[in-house]
């Protein structure tokens, strides 16, 4: 009886189970459906309906609930519909069924893969409710999950999408980001040490993100070396490298004011040459956001930013919070202080009160770092007003440049630059907004470094750090073992770093 | 000596204005689709609607039990309603109207967990019908063909939640004749009839509003979804949910660090869009998603995933222009589709979507602002005026048949 019903098929794909309403529902079950229906069947007995009921069951069992309830209204079905559906044929070749693969098949496209047994039910039964026109190819029903063989991201593709995000972005800019942007020049002392390679790289990288032309003014104490010019040779950015005849003290309060010493010469380089733009300074280890060059366009003569300060021990220090403290956090952010109708009429400083036991007086001591009085790097200026023809009306209030440290006094902060500190406009709305952040880490000034932060040849032989292994020349090559210090030796490839024995206390 | 300082001044005032006409150029582009520059204009003056006054039991009092009505994504049909209550376009006098408004609420069954029942909309419906086909001639003069219904649920007027089961019951029968204003919208469907008019789902503007960022943050994703991918409640064996069209996208691009695509629900997720290049309109269990409008009022080019759909307003806003459409079973190669369109025509898009007619057609503000998605409704209808011939029935001519349908569809609300 089936094996006629399995030609009858093909014909009945145009019946559909789909009733259009004049039937019950239409998800009833196999028994309500033949109930309902006038059967063609004349039922003399209960015992019929016993054995039919056994025989929907052991269907349902074998063919799945889908396939049985088909078999059954199309078995009591007299209603007839017309749909112009297509036929079987073409609308299995449209569909290419992919099942979930979990491991990546050759380059072929995924076509006609293996089918599940009652799939070919499951395709009769989309057929079965396909809708109307002979156009449609979207179809009710399960569908097969499409992956690819390699379903990872092409480069070219992924540099095409940022090319794209660029173009968007710069047209951003155009509408609704500044109008007529000017260049900046960035100020950076600098000097080659442990750590000089992580700061700056961090800064280069903020300096290529920034969408206005960018100057950048290195200046570096103890002339110009081979470590930091490698740097800058690689980083893309405009630079000038400019030597500072002092070498950098150890001591942090010489050093601060060192650094002051540099910066004073990086403006008078600007004057110098006249160079035009907004003058911004950025420490080597501060931390920048976008945000800070978008609003530091703002700046008129001379503004002010407020610089979240992250003074931090460098040990696991957690006694310098009162009780009062932990409640009210003391806001770090030295910056700009406004009343209510946003005029200047303050500074907010550092509070330095907690840490003044302990605070590191070495460079790379592990004690806290505290920032001076007023950073510079919350300033900016306009570079037209340090130059030496007051073109366009310098403002009175600024100070000439030749004339500040000719007596030899120290400059503290930018302020000094300054007669009236009432005229620096506030920026970041008011302070508020916190765009920078002042960090000091810095190793011990004594530690060494291999050159350009490249180890050439490979090391052979890993010692414990304890003990510094380098000798006080410069050469890696020949580094020779100390006697008692062979513990262990390292295979000549470094690419198996599979350690054969481990040591306690041996720190990395 | 007087004339020549006047023709002096003249050129030199059209050589000023020149440059700064040129330099005006705008970020927004205007949008006109099949149907012309159609999206500003005013619907009133342009057609007449007359409101039935239905018993409360119709609408008031289904909001009245359930407030969440108000908020979720069907709750159009609320709002058009009040709208139209206080609209200019609206007539006290029915002869002289060109349209007839039945204010039925049938989606405002829900479920504890907020999901609309659709089990006695047909029942609500019919018998909304047969009140205003009893106290009013209107209907039995055309039989429902110049009535318009608000139907917002999943597939419409075929009141099921489940494609199938929709497909099977078809469009309610009593409502042959009449325009029915619904979000779904799919090509050479049974529930989708000609000449309906495809509307946005209802999403809160003023939520929108509130998130808005500034447009100079810089659009730094490419491409941005939120939502599920698989959905195991109601399809554990998988490939019933969208089509397994969201399925494919997960598992070809979860590593792809170009796509944004998660399950999560992020605090900023629309402050997110705002930051998106592409946004993903995949659908789901229907076609239609309120993602679309999202998309739109964010600026993130919506890329349609649903063969065959149809979206809102279709006659006034081109969106082939404005959205991208994929093939489901293009999805394996989405990345390098949208990779691989020219930049100049993503920013095109882009000042498509910039165009505040655009975005303001697809919200529906309260109270009611010009170019909204009501007076696009108010459009759609005015351009179906004047009414056929056969509109209107010849006496004694019957089109209806009253009895046709499922049993459970009859009994009386």
């Amino acid at each position: 009886m089936f094996h006629s019903h399995g030609t009858r098929r093909s014909n009945a794909a145009a019946r559909s189970s789909a009733s259009g309403g004049l039937e019950g529902g239409g998800v009833g079950s196999p028994a309500a459906s033949s109930a309902s229906e006038g059967s063609s069947f004349r039922p003399s007995a209960s015992t019929f309906w016993l054995l039919l009921h056994g025989l929907c069951c052991l269907i349902s069992l074998f063919l799945g609930f889908r396939f049985s309830r088909l078999i059954f209204v199309l078995l009591f079905s007299n209603t007839i519909y017309t749909y112009t559906t297509t036929t079987t044929t073409t609308i299995t070749s449209t569909r290419t069924e992919t099942l979930t693969v979990s491991f990546p098949l050759t380059h072929t496209p995924p076509i006609e893969t293996a089918v599940k047994p009652n799939n070919s039910a499951i395709e009769l039964s989309d057929k079965m409710s396909n809708q109307g026109s002979s156009h449609s190819q979207v179809v009710v029903g399960r569908h097969g999950i499409r992956i690819r063989p390699w379903p990872h991201p092409d480069p070219t593709e992924v540099m095409r999408a940022h090319r794209i995000i660029e173009r968007v972005q710069q047209e951003q800019r155009k509408w609704y980001g500044v109008k007529s942007p000017r260049p900046l020049i960035v100020i950076t002392p600098t000097y080659a040490r442990t750590f000089q390679a992580l700061h700056l790289t961090g800064l280069i990288h903020c300096l290529r993100n920034v969408p206005y032309p960018v100057t950048w003014i290195v200046v570096e104490a103890g002339g110009v070396t081979n470590e930091t010019a490698s740097l800058l040779a690689r980083s893309r950015v405009q630079f000038l490298h400019i030597p500072f005849h002092e070498k950098m003290p150890v001591e942090w309060a010489e050093r601060h004011l060192t650094e002051n010493r540099m910066r004073l010469l990086g403006l008078r380089v600007i004057r110098e040459r006249n160079m035009d733009g907004i003058v911004l300074f950025a420490d080597d280890s501060n931390v920048h956001s976008l945000d800070l060059f978008d609003e530091i366009q703002k700046v008129q003569w001379m503004g002010s930013v407020s610089v979240g300060i992250l003074a931090h021990s460098g040990g696991p220090d957690r006694t310098l919070l009162t009780e009062d403290e932990k409640l009210n956090p003391p806001i770090p952010v030295q910056g700009p202080a406004c009343n209510s109708s946003g005029h200047l009429i303050g500074w907010h400083t550092f509070n330095s009160i907690p840490y003044s036991e302990k605070s590191a007086t070495f460079v790379g001591e592990s004690a806290t770092v505290l920032p001076g009085k007023m950073e510079w790097s919350g300033f900016v200026f306009n570079a037209r007003m340090i130059w030496k023809e007051a073109e366009e009306g310098r403002p009175e209030w600024v100070k000439d440049l030749d004339k500040i440290g000719e007596n030899g006094e120290e400059i503290e902060s930018p302020l000094a630059l300054v007669n009236d500190a009432s005229f620096v406009e506030p920026l970041g709305d008011c302070g508020k907004k916190v765009m920078l952040w002042w960090m000091r880490v810095e190793a011990r000034a004594d530690s060494k470094f291999p050159p350009g932060w490249i180890i050439d040849p490979p090391l052979e032989i890993v010692v414990s750090a304890k003990r510094t292994p380098w000798q006080e020349s410069d050469d890696l090559a020949g580094s020779k073992l100390e006697q008692d210090d062979r513990r262990f030796t390292r295979p000549k490839s470094r690419s198996s770093s599979k350690r054969k024995n481990t040591l306690p206390g041996q720190d990395n | 000596m007087g004339k020549e300082i006047w023709v002096v001044a003249f050129l030199l005032s059209q050589a000023l204005l020149l440059p700064i006409a040129q330099a005006a150029e705008l970020h927004t582009e205007r949008i006109s689709g099949s149907a012309g520059d159609v999206l500003e204009d005013d619907p009133v003056g342009r057609l007449k609607v007359f409101v039935y006054n239905l018993p409360r039991k119709y609408n008031k009092k289904m909001v009245d039990k359930d407030s969440r009505c108000l908020t979720h994504m069907f709750a159009t049909e609320i709002f058009m309603h009040r709208f139209l209550l206080s609209s200019a376009v609206r007539t006290l006098d029915p002869e002289e109207a060109d349209w007839f408004y039945t204010p039925v609420y049938t989606t405002c069954d829900l479920t504890p967990g907020g999901h609309p029942l659709p089990f006695k909309s047909p029942r609500i419906m019919r018998s909304a019908i047969q009140y205003v086909a009893m106290n009013w001639p209107y209907w039995n003069r055309t039989d429902g063909a110049d009535h318009f219904f608000v139907t917002p649920h999943d597939f419409g007027a075929c009141f099921h939640y489940q494609e199938e089961t929709a497909i099977q019951r078809g469009i309610l029968h009593l409502l042959k004749r009449a325009t029915l204003v619904q979000t779904f919208g799919q090509r050479n469907h049974v529930c989708l009839k000609e000449g309906s008019i495809t509307v946005p789902p209802y999403a809160p503007p003023q939520k929108m509003q509130a998130h808005l960022v500034s447009p100079s943050t810089p659009r730094s994703i490419f491409v941005y979804f939120r939502g599920l991918f698989y959905d195991v409640n109601n399809d554990p064996e998988g490939g019933y949910y969208a089509r397994g069209a969201r399925a494919s996208v997960w598992e070809n691009f979860k590593s792809n660090p170009l796509f944004d695509i998660s399950t999560d629900h992020p605090p900023t997720y629309y402050e997110d869009m705002q930051r998106s290049v592409f946004c993903l309109c995949p659908l789901g269990w229907a076609p239609w998603s309120p993602r679309l409008v999202e998309a739109v009022v964010f600026g993130c080019i919506p890329v349609i995933i649903a063969d065959d759909i149809v979206l809102p307003f279709a006659d006034a806003i081109p969106w082939e222009e404005i959205a991208v459409f994929v093939a489901e079973k293009d999805v394996p190669s989405l990345d390098t589709i949208l990779t691989s369109i020219p930049a100049e025509v993503i920013l095109r898009k882009q000042r498509l979507l910039a165009n505040p007619s655009m975005k303001q057609a697809m919200l529906f503000p309260q109270p009611a602002q010009a170019g909204d998605a009501f007076h696009q409704i108010l459009n759609g209808l005015a351009r179906k005026l004047p009414h056929d011939r056969s509109v209107y029935l010849k006496p004694g001519e019957k089109v209806l048949n009253w009895t046709a349908g499922p049993i459970g569809d009859l009994k009386p609300w």
